[in-house]
């Protein structure tokens, strides 16, 4: 990858102001603590964080210390959506309008456990932001395989070579089957767009979503220090796309790759991809492009790439 | 006091308990027997009769979850479910107590499956004995729509949360006239809904984040000294209520235990049932009877008192639920408890279990089997013969 890449993800300037203090209790090079570091910098001390077991059930910090510098709520695994909507409900009954509330949970917290609630939540247009933070397994207890894991990945419950034969749940067409009025997806190699769609995301009322992908690499098996590399990559190879969804029916890709990297770059860092043979990384391809297909026919793209869908 | 009596059935005075008490946030998954409960709640909510808000869930686990949620930014909530939904919500309420959260639950009996079953076995509640949360069980209409007024001032007194039991059906949906508080009263009664959040992003804090078996400990045995300081609060809380509405409210009801040499103990509509059965008994003996409606915690002090009387040659304990291989769930506490004391009688357990309904000559028949009850024999006295 040369430069222009870099540039390409780099426009601009970042909020200087930290809302998310050192001494956390993150893994080295964890994509989690990134995309909250990033994330706070567009909530700033306007929302109030709800924590359903994660990661960050402990990077926030353990009694008495904590990171975040606003009020952080724990609930228990699959509840967030429903908790969160109470908290709203709640402040509301007693004369808080204004404080904003934002979920945090991790891939199992949304694709899996807390998927009933959070539908419940999306169907009843509840006024919460709810940010999943993916890093595509269960990665607090070490790595066992969620609905998020993608095709080939292997986890300590899919071991090579019975890696995950089935692809990643498609969360985002979900959000958007409930109609609600913002869904998108980011990460945190192209922080802008994140934090744009942050801002975005609190300015709106009603239900909305973000889907950030967190590389992981204690889980994902990759150097500590291509984490934002590997965020990058998702992106460039077309495995995680970054796309906004209005109402469920407005699609719109907020960056066209002007590179379309093979996605053996991709998965050439990662350990966890390591016993794919040249048939599984065709279906991956296959799968990736019919995703990349459906996303530019739904969003009305007009680049080169549309061609082949 | 300006009596104004009203007929309604169980769900409805629980109803319209909860509007009285101004309840900010009320989150409700409907189920059978308890759904009329909700219904009432909607109905008022959607004509602009109910102060609070009212959220229709898509399961008991969101339903208990949302007034946890807002329970935490501080608002009066208020939840009710049966059965398999207080199975389902099981997880909320450790949380619920754990974060020492004054939520009101209504639980309407009903027996958990399988089979599928609408009796009202106590099984639902009984199996949330050890989740943290005070337990009052109900043996009226009247004593639902008090219980349930009662609870939101004991639950914010003592900051654990309050589960109003009552039998489904049998309370749930039968009709019986009702004194029903006026708003005044209850507001004298129960302080107004609170104001203010219990929390801002301008003070950061972290609420319940991972900790230790040091500060953990001090949790469990605060909320363990909250529930053992119940007892007096509610005696105290039931004087205030018999001021302002006169009707007396009780940690357990007994009547004739002076003389008797036979007392039955039971909860519920049961607890009523033998109540009125006592004149219709055969022969020469007094009966006693005591009605336990305070449930965890289970009032010691009171309950040995009440049994160490020198008159007192036997408890028939009837329980309308059983903890498979051990015995009716209230008659192993009262045994546990009465170890020790200067109770010298003997504890006969009458069991209901499966949602039997307690009818004059099953009682009669109950009593005769315990006449002839040897030792050796099986300790329960089944309300069904196999």
């Amino acid at each position: 990858m040369g430069n222009t890449v870099f540039e390409e993800t780099l426009v601009g300037k970042i909020e200087q102001d930290e809302f998310m203090l050192s001494g956390h209790n993150a893994c080295p090079g964890c994509g989690a603590a990134l995309t909250v570091r990033l994330m706070m910098k567009a909530l700033k001390d306007r929302a109030v964080i709800v924590i359903p077991a994660s990661c960050w059930s402990i990077i926030s910090g353990v009694n008495p210390l904590r990171c975040l510098e606003t009020v952080v709520l724990h609930c228990p695994f699959p509840a967030a959506a429903a908790v969160g909507s109470g908290i709203k409900k709640g402040l509301l009954a007693v004369g808080d309008q204004d404080t904003q509330v934002v979920i945090l949970a991790g891939d199992g917290g949304t694709f899996d456990i807390g998927l009933q609630g959070l539908s419940g939540a999306a169907e009843r247009n509840e006024d919460i932001l709810f940010v999943c933070y993916d890093n595509e397994a269960y990665m607090n207890t070490g790595m066992q395989k969620s609905s998020a894991t993608p095709y080939g990945s292997a986890s300590t419950t899919t071991p090579a070579p019975r890696i995950k034969p089935n692809p990643k749940k498609d969360i985002m067409a979900i959000m958007a089957a409930h109609q609600i009025p913002y869904a998108a997806t980011a990460t945190i190699a192209f922080p802008q767009d994140l934090i744009s769609k942050v801002n975005r995301a609190i300015d709106l009322k009603g239900f909305r979503f973000l889907h950030i992908l967190a590389p992981c690499p204690q889980g994902w098996g990759s150097p500590v220090e291509k984490t934002v590399t590997l965020s990058r990559l998702a992106v460039l190879t077309r495995i995680f796309p970054l796309f906004e969804i209005e109402d469920g029916k407005r699609y719109r890709l907020t960056y066209h790759p002007s590179v379309h990297l093979p996605l053996e770059n991709y998965f050439g860092l990662q350990k966890r991809f390591s016993s794919l043979g040249p048939r599984e990384v065709e279906q991956a391809r296959e799968n990736v492009d019919y995703y990349w297909g459906e996303l530019c026919r739904k969003s009305g793209c007009s680049e080169d790439c549309c061609r082949y869908s | 006091m300006i009596l104004v009596t009203k007929l309604m059935n169980g769900n409805e005075a629980a109803a319209l308990a909860v509007k009285l008490c101004k309840a900010q946030v009320v989150c409700a998954y409907p189920i059978t027997p308890q759904t009329s409960l909700v219904e009432n709640i909607a109905e008022m909510w959607a004509t602009g009769n109910f102060p609070g808000e009212y959220i229709s869930v898509e399961s008991e686990y969101s339903a208990l979850s949302y007034v946890v949620g807002a329970a935490y930014a501080g608002a009066r909530t208020f939840t009710a479910t049966s059965s398999q939904g207080l199975a389902y919500m099981h997880e909320l309420l450790h949380w619920a107590s754990g974060a020492r959260l004054p939520i009101v639950l209504v639980n309407v009996n009903r027996a958990l499956g399988a089979p599928w079953s609408l009796e009202p076995d106590q099984g639902d509640s009984l199996s949330q004995r050890d989740t943290g949360w005070i337990q009052l069980y109900c043996s009226n209409v009247q004593e639902i729509m008090d219980t349930v007024i009662l609870a939101f001032r004991l639950a914010e007194e003592a900051r654990t949360p309050c589960m109003v039991v009552y039998d489904g059906f049998t309370l749930s949906h039968t009709y019986e006239v009702v004194d029903f508080p006026n708003q005044e009263e209850v507001d004298q009664f129960l302080s107004p809904p609170p104001q203010e959040a219990l929390f801002h992003p301008s003070r950061p804090e972290t609420i319940q984040s991972v900790t230790d078996y040091r500060y953990l400990a001090r949790v469990v045995q605060a909320g363990h000294r909250a529930m053992l300081q119940v007892p007096d609060a509610l005696k105290k809380i039931g004087r205030s209520f018999s001021r302002i509405f006169g009707r007396d409210y009780f940690l357990l009801k007994e009547t004739g235990l002076e003389e008797a040499k036979t007392v039955f103990v039971a909860t519920g509509a049961i607890a009523q049932t033998v109540e009125s059965f006592l004149p219709l008994l055969d022969g020469e003996e007094v009966f006693g009877y005591l009605q336990l409606k305070l449930f965890r915690p289970l009032p010691e002090k009171e309950i040995i008192t009440a049994f160490s009387r020198e008159n007192i040659e036997k408890l028939i304990i009837i329980d309308r639920n059983l903890s498979r291989g051990m015995g009716g769930i209230f008659a192993q506490e009262i045994r546990a408890l009465l170890q020790g004391t200067a109770f010298r009688g003997k504890i006969f357990e009458l069991n209901l279990a499966g949602g039997i309904d307690l009818t004059l000559e099953l009682l009669q028949r109950g009593m005769a089997k315990v006449a002839e009850q040897k030792d050796g024999d099986e300790k329960i006295i089944w309300g069904v013969d196999l």
